[in-house]
């Protein structure tokens, strides 16, 4: 096991107590910030080389929103970390109740290629903020952000108690072997499966964040060239490496006619007439993926776009339509940018059609129609919504953020990271005295006690406390 | 395998239906247990007789109270818990509604345990329902009696096709993991706890397990003895030692020992008499399975008090071992029987020490007049809950979570907590589609000006 090591290594940190006291873990946070501050064109550069990222989008994503998150941990720890006092019940009237927030240990951080940075700090931000000692393993896909990783960011923090693996597939199996106390997982909802299994070995909690094709659908009544821009914005942001993109489009015919030319106008008010050319739109991480988005494009027609360069893993903005449910473009998530349109009569057909799929990681719903938003709304299930934009719920930290079924398990973002990397221990603090009132819980049971007891846990409807 | 999918899949075409979203739907089945339990409270406390030999009174104050007053805080609560929760926007979301939506998440599985073999199945299903699920319940075989009971009486309250019952023994169970669920919760060792996972993994079901472990109670030098030993023999003999929470062991210094082990033997003497055999609220072993397996625990061991055994009838006498090697059988696993070991420590930080080199428990206890030494024992350790200066308590507290820790389990549940356990909590996020001029900022060409901004 060769990961033996540094897992005891860590174990033995964790018991020194060491990540415990709230200005250790704060101290860790401003690293972090130092960490962005410090090496953000390192990081701009990174991630340019791993996939065309735009710096617009790489200062957005990497670095702001990061940036955000260790801000808002950085506000309200000691408020997220205190004792939270419960209510009591009447015979426990006089003591003490308080759920205590106490780390779960060790805990493992897997980070995905597409926001590699972003993606592997929020949860660490989350877990250093509840008290753990933390191994992180970023993708070996993003190569240039894995080693600007590997070779920085242990300098920030404390070699102790947070670890940077490197690791491809075998080697990540090997990590996998070993006991955590909690373990982080971003990626596809194949690799989530054998991440669960491997943690249900240890009974180690696991959160996964996963994936699926966030279905789009646009109504009749809409602003037809907003929804173009906020579409293609979500659609092709990062090339289309985005978790959260909007994968498909539902709508009617006559709504594919009206929004055809106006994502044609959106594509070239963002990245021009040719896109290859701007330093606006990313391009496809590796050579795997940019085979397997390719072969997508062998799906419907291509009325938008289309055009390739291997040698750059660029595909350009691409809007197919006659797409068939049946078509390799819907068998997938499509994690490229490429934008399938499929047809169907009404709101109605739009939501027997996602309900007939897996749960996705997101439903996005366009209406200036109030009523067709909440429609989908209620109909459907799925980690999260958007009504009337793309992508923006998750700059949100107060809305948790996590997938369903196929998509997911567990949530965070803000204090639902901190939540997550905690373990939530009811405490009950009694006193010795007051023996009497106890005296009716024990043997030998007489009628006497049994009314007593009876009547004592009288439990009213209205707004009663539970007796027992 | 196809009576299975039959049963799962009606479920969940009933739960596609919709039917079950509406509060007054939740409500309704609600109210239908609730006098489910009051009607039949007769045949229910029959059936855990027949099954624990627990008394009337004790069966009634262990299962059925805990159980009539979840469904009432359920019910009581329940507009309140489904509710939208607004969140705090930032300046970008200004003019938006930004909330989040709990939901049900579809077809959820509720496998009980024998030890309280009706509340371990309802008090998961009050929540499920509430939450708006459709719910198989998988009773314990092993407590047969309850088992049958709840197969017969749900179908006669609850709608059918939304709860229905399966009974049957492990390959059935086996059998039932194999299908997919939304959620599932599981009450039982840690053993089947991974196989539970496992099959979890599967289809990335989320899962909340409420296993076990040795649940370590230490007891200090400065402190009530006689209030303390009564507290514990309360929990510890409860149901004859067959709670997940009841104190597993007993950490004290040599001291005090044979002081508790006399505190502790009044006590039995003042709840059981002097023929505990012959008492109406001590139980026996579930079966002789478990039976067999606590006798074995008690080879080599120094008895201070009890050890009688009669096999024909699952009794074995409430009994105390002292000076227990750490090493020793007794000390390994889950006792889950009228055995209470007492190894010696000499301070609390031996204690703490001890406490920390094993698997986390499901619940710790500390005895002490001494407020930091309980807040340190606390601090310094790890597990599911805790009850300080009692036992059991903190599990009875509604708005405590109640769940394990590592070995001990992962999830929580009771009250609000079930509710949660068994909803999506969807975050949601309208924005209008006017104001594009806004958004404008975000889109290519991008510019070093956008981003200072």
């Amino acid at each position: 096991n060769p990961y033996a090591g540094l897992v005891s290594r860590l174990r033995a940190a964790w018991l020194s107590g060491k990540t415990r006291p709230m200005e250790y873990r704060v101290a860790q946070l401003e690293a972090l910030g130092r960490f962005l501050d410090e090496k953000k064109q390192d990081i701009l550069e990174a991630t340019a080389s791993d996939m065309g990222k735009p710096p617009f989008e790489a200062e957005f994503t990497e670095i702001i929103l990061s940036r955000n998150e260790i801000h808002e941990t950085l506000n309200n720890l000691s408020c997220w970390m205190k004792d939270k006092y419960t209510e009591r019940n009447l015979v426990t009237w006089l003591d003490s109740a308080f759920i205590r927030k106490d780390p779960y240990g060790v805990v493992l951080i897997i980070a995905p290629w597409n926001y590699p940075i972003y993606l592997l700090l929020v949860p660490l931000i989350g877990a250093i903020a509840a008290g753990n000692c933390v191994v992180v393993k970023p993708s070996e896909m993003s190569r240039n952000t894995e080693r600007l990783v590997a070779e920085v960011l242990p300098s920030y923090l404390d070699k102790d108690c947070f670890a940077v693996v490197t690791a491809g597939v075998q080697e990540t199996t090997r990590l996998l072997e070993n006991k955590f106390d909690y373990i982080f997982f971003t990626g596809a909802s194949s690799v989530g499966r054998i991440v669960m299994t491997a943690a249900a070995k240890h009974l180690t909690p696991v959160t996964l964040e996963l994936g699926g094709k966030n279905p789009c659908y646009v109504s009749d009544t809409c602003d037809v060239q907003n929804v173009a821009q906020r579409v293609a914005w979500g659609r092709f942001f990062n090339a289309g490496q985005t978790c959260i993109a909007p994968d498909y489009v539902l709508c009617s015919a006559e709504m594919q006619e009206k929004l055809l030319p106006a994502l044609r106008k959106a594509i070239s008010d963002f990245y021009g007439p040719n896109p290859r050319d701007s330093p606006d739109f990313g391009r496809i991480v590796g050579d795997k993926h940019f085979q397997r988005v390719q072969a997508l494009l062998r799906s419907g027609h291509v009325v938008i776009g289309g055009e390739m360069e291997e040698s750059e893993r660029y595909i350009a903005p691409t809007v197919l339509v006659d797409v068939q449910p049946s078509d390799p473009v819907m068998q997938e998530e499509i994690f490229g940018p490429i934008l399938p349109i499929v047809i169907v009569a009404n709101v109605d057909e739009a939501i027997d059609f996602i309900n007939s799929r897996e749960r996705p990681l997101v439903v996005y719903a366009f209406s200036s129609n109030d009523k067709v938003v909440n429609r989908v709304l209620e109909r459907t299930s799925s980690g999260g919504f958007c009504g009337n934009d793309t992508l923006m719920h998750v700059t949100l930290t107060s809305l948790p953020f996590g997938g369903m079924g196929n998509s997911g398990l567990g949530m965070y973002h803000g204090k639902f990271t901190f939540d997550t990397f905690t373990h939530h221990r009811g405490c009950l603090h009694r006193g010795m005295g007051r023996e009497i009132l106890n005296n009716p819980r024990y043997p030998p049971y007489t009628q006497k006690k049994m009314g007593l007891t009876r009547a004592a846990s009288e439990v009213k409807r209205k707004g009663a406390c539970t007796l027992l | 395998m196809e009576r299975m999918q039959q049963v799962v899949g009606r479920a969940r075409a009933a739960f596609n239906s919709g039917r079950c979203r509406s509060l007054e739907f939740r409500m309704q089945q609600l109210k239908a247990l609730e006098r489910m339990v009051q009607e039949k409270e007769k045949e229910i406390l029959a059936a855990i007789k027949a099954d624990l030999h627990k008394s009337g009174p004790n069966a009634y104050g262990h299962e059925i109270l805990g159980v009539l007053g979840e469904l009432a805080l359920a019910m009581d609560k329940l507009p309140s818990w489904a509710a939208p929760q607004p969140v705090k926007r930032n300046l970008l979301t200004m003019r938006d509604e930004a909330y989040i939506c709990s939901e049900p998440l579809g077809v959820v599985l509720i496998i009980g345990a024998w030890n309280y073999p009706f509340v371990l199945v309802m008090q998961p299903l009050i929540g499920a329902i509430a939450a708006g699920n459709a719910v198989v319940v998988k009773p314990s075989e092993i407590s047969e009696n309850t088992a049958q009971l709840v197969a017969d009486l749900l179908p006669q309250y609850l709608d059918r096709e939304l709860y229905p019952v399966v009974t049957g023994g492990v390959p059935e169970t086996t059998q039932l993991l194999t299908q997919r669920f939304d959620h599932i919760l599981y009450t039982g060792n840690s053993t089947v706890g991974k196989i539970v996972m496992a099959a979890a993994a599967k289809h990335l079901t989320p899962v909340t397990l409420e296993l076990g472990g040795k649940s370590p109670c230490y007891i200090d030098k400065d402190c009530d003895l006689a209030v303390a030993c009564r507290r514990i023999t309360w929990g510890k003999y409860m149901n004859c030692g067959q709670t997940c929470i009841a104190p597993d062991y007993i950490l004290c210094d040599p001291s005090i020992q044979s002081k508790v082990v006399e505190n502790i033997k009044a006590t039995l003497q003042e709840f059981y008499g002097e023929d505990v055999k012959s008492s109406p609220d001590y139980e026996r072993i579930i079966n002789k399975r478990h039976f067999k397996r606590i006798l074995g625990l008690l080879e080599g061991q120094k008895i201070a008090h009890g050890g009688q055994t009669d096999e024909a009838s699952c009794f074995i006498a409430p009994t105390i071992l002292t000076d227990v090697s750490p090493e020793s059988k007794v000390m390994e696993e889950e006792i889950f029987g009228p055995v209470l070991p007492i190894v010696t420590v000499k301070s609390v930080d031996e204690a703490i020490e001890f406490i920390n080199r094993r698997e986390k428990p499901l619940a710790l206890y500390v005895f002490s007049n001494n407020k930091q030494l309980i807040r340190r024992v606390i601090l310094e350790t790890s597990s599911g809950g805790v009850t300080a200066n009692d036992v059991f308590m903190h599990a009875l507290v509604p708005d405590l979570p109640f769940g394990g820790v590592g070995n001990s389990g992962m999830g929580a549940y009771h009250g609000k907590h079930s509710f949660e356990t068994f909803s999506h909590r969807r975050a949601c996020l309208i924005k209008d589609l006017k104001m594009e001029v806004v958004n404008k900022l975000r889109y290519p060409p991008g510019s070093q000006k956008k981003v200072d901004w």
